[in-house]
């Protein structure tokens, strides 16, 4: 039974965690799958319907509609963030609301609003990265090595 | 007086002489609702941070308290809080506005029990004659500070527990008609390795346990001498751990009634709570808003509150950590005379 990882661990306590886990209500992972599929989907969708406005009515290419679409996008997640629902629909929706753009729009509304009482330097400034600054510290690192590998072996696109 | 090897026997009888308790919407939602002396419409308090409106509805309970006592604060000798955040800043600040001999607390999730007993044992010695004993917390300080930013779009799992939005506090007296406050037993720290802090229940259950089964022990009782054993914020989860730990131990649980503060406070089929109540609140609203009405009523004779407590800090379990848990027991019993 003691296996490397609780090797810490007193036979008791192994014990213990055997039937806490046995307790644990199981994740309902298939349905959360299901979920995330949906209402991501759904976000990107919207996102889609936004761009193809831009292209047809706002005279956009096809290059230059992405950045209109993702601030729209942004300002409705920051709008339903402020407004006490985001966390609602996450609550349902899972990594559906987490992984689009609108996601990380919330995660640093949410941080903004969260330490606006400790005041606009330190308060709003020093903790509005709290959350996304892990993704953009290993969005940069992910980033640096897929272009070493690109300048290596000449893979990927031209 | 010390019984055993860790509990205190009152045999003076001190009494809570009155009680308080405020708490925000959701627990006024809940079933226990019509309980509590203030419900408050808005979790801001329509004050300028979260920080201030827990401060806010710990000097509400604490003012109705000694109003109800028929005392006023220059009478109390002694106030006994803690709660939830950094520093216990919402007790200490609540003691600069009242004024009052303060002596903070830290306990997490088993303080209202803990403060409990420690004013129970200065009134029952004689070093105090009124003592307060008050704690709060709130569901979006807590969640400030241990977990995420309130509107952070995460999804919790089904083990994780809604912090109760509340503040109770008690005026412990030598004596008057109150209940009565006859025993206590002081847990110690408990860590069965468990590191998720979605997942509270698992790790503070068999703390309960073991204050439980000491106290028992100290006395030498039964669970069936006690109308109602209830923990504090075990929540689903927990609270059935706990069963089975029992059952393992050959403890007779089920001769009394055996249940938990966090699967009291809301209903958990329609409130969004996950696996039920946790924090200061919990145990403190339930017990002085709910359970001390019915002892008083006299529908209860005698119960055991058991305040459960997660020591975790917000930087001990991101360096990966397991959380020490701690429990205190505090038995109560009716004041009034067998109908």
């Amino acid at each position: 039974m003691a296996d490397n990882k609780n090797k810490k661990l007193t036979m008791t306590q192994q014990e213990y965690q055997q039937v806490a886990k046995r307790k644990e209500p199981p994740r309902k992972v298939l349905v959360n799958c299901l979920r995330a599929f949906m209402i991501g989907g759904l976000i990107c969708l919207i996102g889609q319907a936004l761009m193809e406005m831009f292209i047809h009515w706002f005279d956009f290419t096809e290059k230059t509609a992405g950045n209109p679409t993702v601030a729209i996008l942004i300002l409705i997640s920051v709008i339903l963030t402020c407004l006490g629902v985001y966390d609602k629909i996450s609550q349902w929706a899972g990594a559906g609301s987490a992984v689009p753009v609108t996601g990380f729009a919330n995660s640093m509304c949410s941080a903004a609003l969260e330490h606006r009482s400790e005041g606009m330097v330190l308060g709003v400034g020093g903790n509005m990265f709290k959350l996304a600054g892990s993704v953009i510290v290993f969005g940069t690192v992910a980033a640096f090595f897929v272009a070493i590998i690109h300048f290596l072996f000449g893979v990927g696109v031209k | 007086m010390l019984k055993g090897h860790q509990s205190w026997e009152f045999v003076n009888r001190p009494r809570i002489r009155a009680e308080a308790t405020v708490v925000g919407p959701d627990e006024g939602e809940g079933p226990l609702g019509d309980r509590f002396d203030i419900v408050h419409g808005d979790a801001m308090l329509k004050q300028k941070s979260w920080e201030k409106a827990e401060r806010m509805m710990l000097e509400e309970a604490a003012n109705i308290a000694i109003e109800n006592a028929k005392l006023t604060k220059e009478h109390i000798h002694f106030y006994i809080g803690g709660d939830l955040l950094n520093q216990i800043i919402s007790n200490s600040f609540a003691a600069r506005t009242l004024a009052i001999p303060y002596l903070g607390v830290f306990g997490a999730c088993s303080t209202s029990m803990e403060s409990l007993a420690l004013a129970a044992q200065l009134v029952d010695s004689g070093s105090a004659k009124y003592v307060l004993s008050a704690t709060c917390s709130h569901n979006c300080t807590a969640e400030k500070q241990f977990r995420y930013p309130t509107e952070y779009g995460s999804q919790k799992p089904p083990t994780a527990q809604f912090t109760v939005t509340g503040a109770g506090a008690a005026v412990v007296a030598p004596d008057g008609d109150g209940p009565m406050v006859v025993r206590a037993t002081i847990g110690r720290v408990v860590d069965m390795g468990i590191k998720d802090p979605f997942n509270m229940g698992a790790a503070m259950a068999p703390a309960a346990v073991s204050t439980i089964q000491a106290h028992l022990h100290d006395f030498q009782l039964q669970p069936g001498d006690y109308d109602m054993i209830v923990t504090g914020d075990l929540a689903s989860v927990g609270h059935e751990i706990a069963l089975e730990l029992f059952d393992k131990h050959n403890v007779p649980i089920r001769e009394t009634t055996f249940t938990d503060c966090g699967l009291m406070v809301y209903d958990l089929e329609k409130q969004p709570v996950q696996a039920g109540g946790s924090g200061c609140g919990c145990s403190a609203v339930v017990t002085y808003g709910h359970l001390l009405k019915k002892l008083r009523e006299g529908e209860l004779r005698r119960i055991l509150v058991v305040a459960t407590g997660a020591l975790l800090s917000p930087l001990s379990f991101q360096q990966g950590e397991s959380i020490p848990c701690i429990a205190h027991a505090v038995a109560l019993e009716s004041g009034v005379t067998k109908r």
